[in-house]
C-alpha cells in the first residue's frame, strides 16, 4: 500500500493535524512501510472469527443513580486557554 | 547498615515502623541523590520536593501515633518515597504525559491508583519522564528530553516508563509507578535491571491515567525485586467505581515472606519467542533461568503461540486507532496549548500540529487511516479479529501450563538514536511484550543476567488473567536463588561525568 501525498493530506485533515510539506513526505514513506508490514494480516483467514474490542466480557454495568459531588468548575476552568463568564471561549464557529 | 537509598521497600518499611529511621530522613536521602545524579540521568519532568517533605512529615506523625497506639493500622508503604510516571494525575501538580501540548496542564484530580497509595502514606518525589503519551520504547520521544540509562548513559532506559525505570535503578526511590500499553513497564524494567509488573487488564483502575490505547492500557509498577513490587501491586489493585473496566477479582492470599515451593509449576516455553534475531546472550540467560527453575522442581514444556508474529501489526493498528480517538480531546479548547485562533478548524489543526511530537502525529495518522471509510474492514476490523486469535492462543496454552517464560525484548538497552529514523525497527522492540496487552494477561519482567557490555538482560513470565500472585511468587523464588536483581550500576561514575 503506497500512500500518496494526497492521501496523507486527506488523513491529516480528518485528524485535524497541520503538517509541513516535509512531514507529508516523511509520513508518505513511513506510513507506507508500516501499512505494508500490516498487510500480512490480510492473509489470515478470519472467516467466522469475532472481533475483540475488549478482553472483558461485554455487559452493561448498572449502579444506583446516586448524585455525587462533581469536579469543581473553577478548578477545571483554570486549565482552559481562554474563558469568558465561566465558559470556554473559542473562535467563531460560523462565518 | 546499608545506605538509606539502597534499602528495599520492605527493609525501609520495617525500619520506619520500628522507629529506627524516619520518613523525613529517607526522603531527604532520596532528594540528595536526585540532586547529585539528576543532571546525568534526567528521570524527572517535574520534581515535587515541597510536597514530598510535607508528605514525609505527615507520615512520620502517623508512624509516631501508630507506635503509641497499637490499634492504628500501619500500611507497609507508610513513609516510603516513590516516583510517579507523568501520565498519572496528581491533584495540583503539573501533568504533561511527556507532551508539550500539556506543558501548562495542572491535574484537577488524582488518579485512583495514586490516591490509594497516598492514603497508605507514600511520599511522592516527582513525576517521571515518558515517551510522549506513552508512545515509544526508549523515552526519546519525550517533549522534555530523553532519560539516560544508569547502566550506561549513552544508552536508552527503555520506554515509555523510562523515567520511573531510571529513577528506581539510580536509587532515587525503591518503587516507581508506570503504565504498560504494549510493554512500557516490562521493557524499561528489562533495560534497567528491574522487576516490573504489567497487571491483568482492569486489575488496577485507569481513572486519572491519561489515555493512550484504552483497551490495552494498564497501570503498574517497577521495583528492584518481586517482594517490593508485590507491596505496590497490593496497594493499587482493586475495583474502582470510577473505572467501569476495573476488576473486583480478589487478590488471593499472597505471602512472599514464607519459603516458596515451585515444585510442579508448569512452565511453558513458546517456540515463537526463541527465534533468530534475538541477541544470543539474551537467549542464553533466559534459558539458564528456566533451567534453574526446573532444577527446583518446575516442569518445563514447549508450547506454541502460533499468532505471535501477528501481534506487532495488530497492535500497531489497534493502539493507534484508539489513540487517534483518545487524543482528539487535545484540541486547544479546554486545556493545554492553544495556537492562534483565526477559525475553529485552523485552531484545532495548528494546536495539534505544533503541540504533538512526530511519533504521536505518526500514530494519530496511522490510526485515523485504519479507521477511515474504505479501509476500516481491511485494517482495524481485521486487526480486531486477529486479536481474538492471539487471545485464543494464550487461552489454549494456559490449559497446559501455569506460566509462559520468554525474553522481554530482543536485545539489551540500545544506543540513543539507534532506531529513531526507522519507526518500524523501533516497533520491533515491542515484539515480545505486545501479545500480553492484546490478550489482557499479566506479565512480569525481571533480570536474569548481564551481557558482555554489563547491560541487564530481562526475562518475562506471563500468566492467565489474575495470576499476578503466581508470577510474583515464581519470580520471588528465583530471586531468592540468584543475585542479578541485587546488582547496581556504578553510580559514582555518573557524578564525574558532569
Amino acid at each position: 500500500m503506497e500512500l500518496t501525498p494526497d492521501i496523507v493530506k486527506r488523513i491529516a485533515d480528518l485528524a485535524r493535524l497541520e503538517l509541513t510539506e516535509t512531514e507529508v513526505e516523511l509520513y508518505c514513506v513511513q506510513l507506507s512501510a508500516i501499512l505494508e508490514y500490516a498487510a500480512r494480516l490480510q492473509k489470515i483467514d478470519t472467516h467466522e472469527i469475532p472481533p475483540t474490542s475488549s478482553i472483558l466480557p461485554s455487559h452493561s454495568l448498572l449502579r444506583e443513580d446516586d448524585p455525587v459531588e462533581g469536579h469543581n468548575r473553577e478548578e477545571i476552568l483554570k486549565n482552559a486557554p481562554a474563558i469568558k463568564r465561566e465558559q470556554y471561549q473559542v473562535p467563531p464557529i460560523l462565518d | 547498615m546499608k545506605e538509606l537509598t539502597d534499602l528495599t521497600t520492605r527493609e525501609a518499611s520495617s525500619l520506619l515502623q520500628r522507629g529506627v529511621i524516619s520518613s523525613m530522613e529517607l526522603t531527604k536521602a532520596s532528594l540528595e541523590i536526585i540532586e547529585r545524579l539528576e543532571p546525568s540521568i534526567h528521570a524527572f519532568i517535574t520534581l515535587t520536593t515541597e510536597l514530598a517533605l510535607k508528605q514525609a512529615r505527615a507520615a512520620d506523625l502517623r508512624l509516631k501515633q501508630a507506635r503509641q497506639d497499637k490499634s492504628i493500622p500501619l500500611p507497609p508503604l507508610l513513609g516510603i518515597p516513590i516516583v510517579v510516571k507523568d501520565v498519572l494525575c496528581l491533584k495540583g501538580i503539573r501533568c504533561t504525559a511527556g507532551s508539550r501540548i500539556l506543558d501548562n496542564f495542572t491535574a484537577p484530580y488524582t488518579a485512583s491508583a495514586v490516591q490509594q497509595l497516598l492514603d497508605a502514606g507514600v511520599v511522592i518525589l516527582g513525576k517521571t519522564n515518558t515517551d510522549e503519551f506513552a508512545m515509544g520504547s526508549s523515552t526519546e520521544n519525550s517533549g522534555f528530553g530523553a532519560t539516560k540509562n544508569p547502566w550506561d548513559i549513552n544508552r536508552v532506559p527503555g520506554g515509555s516508563s523510562g523515567g520511573s525505570a531510571a529513577a528506581v535503578c539510580a536509587r532515587y526511590a525503591s518503587l516507581g509507578l508506570g503504565s504498560d500499553t504494549g510493554g512500557s513497564i516490562r521493557q524499561p524494567a528489562s533495560f534497567c535491571g528491574l522487576t516490573g509488573l504489567k497487571v491483568t487488564y482492569g486489575r488496577i483502575s485507569r481513572y486519572g491515567l491519561i489515555a493512550y490505547g484504552s483497551s490495552l492500557d494498564t497501570v503498574g509498577a517497577l521495583a528492584r525485586n518481586a517482594d517490593d513490587l508485590f507491596l505496590a501491586f497490593k496497594g493499587m489493585a482493586g475495583y474502582d467505581p470510577m473505572d467501569a473496566t476495573s476488576s473486583a477479582e480478589p487478590l488471593g492470599d499472597l505471602n512472599l515472606n514464607e519459603q516458596i515451593d515451585i515444585k510442579g509449576l508448569r512452565i511453558g516455553i513458546p517456540k515463537e519467542y526463541f527465534i533468530a534475531g534475538v541477541q544470543a546472550e539474551v537467549n542464553q540467560a533466559v534459558r539458564a533461568a528456566i533451567t534453574l527453575l526446573e532444577s527446583q522442581g518446575a516442569v518445563v514444556n514447549e508450547v506454541s503461540l502460533p499468532h505471535t508474529a501477528e501481534a506487532l501489526p495488530v497492535y500497531y493498528l489497534i493502539a493507534p486507532a484508539e489513540a487517534s480517538a483518545n487524543l482528539a480531546r487535545f484540541d486547544g479548547v479546554r486545556f493545554g496549548l492553544r495556537a492562534t485562533q483565526t477559525s475553529m478548524i485552523e485552531m484545532y489543526k495548528q494546536t495539534r500540529g505544533h503541540g504533538f511530537g512526530s511519533e504521536v502525529k505518526r500514530r494519530i495518522m496511522l490510526g485515523t487511516y485504519a479507521l477511515s471509510a474504505g479501509y476500516y474492514d481491511a485494517y482495524y476490523g481485521q486487526a480486531q479479529k486477529v486479536r481474538t486469535l492471539i487471545k485464543r492462543d494464550f487461552d489454549a496454552a494456559f490449559q497446559a501450563v501455569d506460566v509462559i517464560a520468554a525474553p522481554v525484548a530482543p536485545s539489551t538497552a540500545f544506543l540513543f538514536g539507534e532506531h529513531t529514523n526507522d519507526p518500524l525497527a523501533m516497533y520491533l522492540e515491542d515484539v515480545f511484550t505486545l501479545p500480553a496487552n492484546l490478550a489482557g494477561i499479566p506479565g512480569l519482567a525481571f533480570p536474569t543476567g548481564f551481557d558482555q557490555n554489563n547491560l541487564p538482560i530481562g526475562m518475562q513470565l506471563m500468566g492467565a488473567p489474575y495470576s499476578e500472585g503466581l508470577l510474583l511468587k515464581t519470580c520471588h523464588a528465583y530471586q531468592q536463588m540468584t543475585e542479578h536483581h541485587l546488582k547496581k550500576p556504578a553510580l559514582s561514575t555518573l557524578l564525574s561525568t558532569r
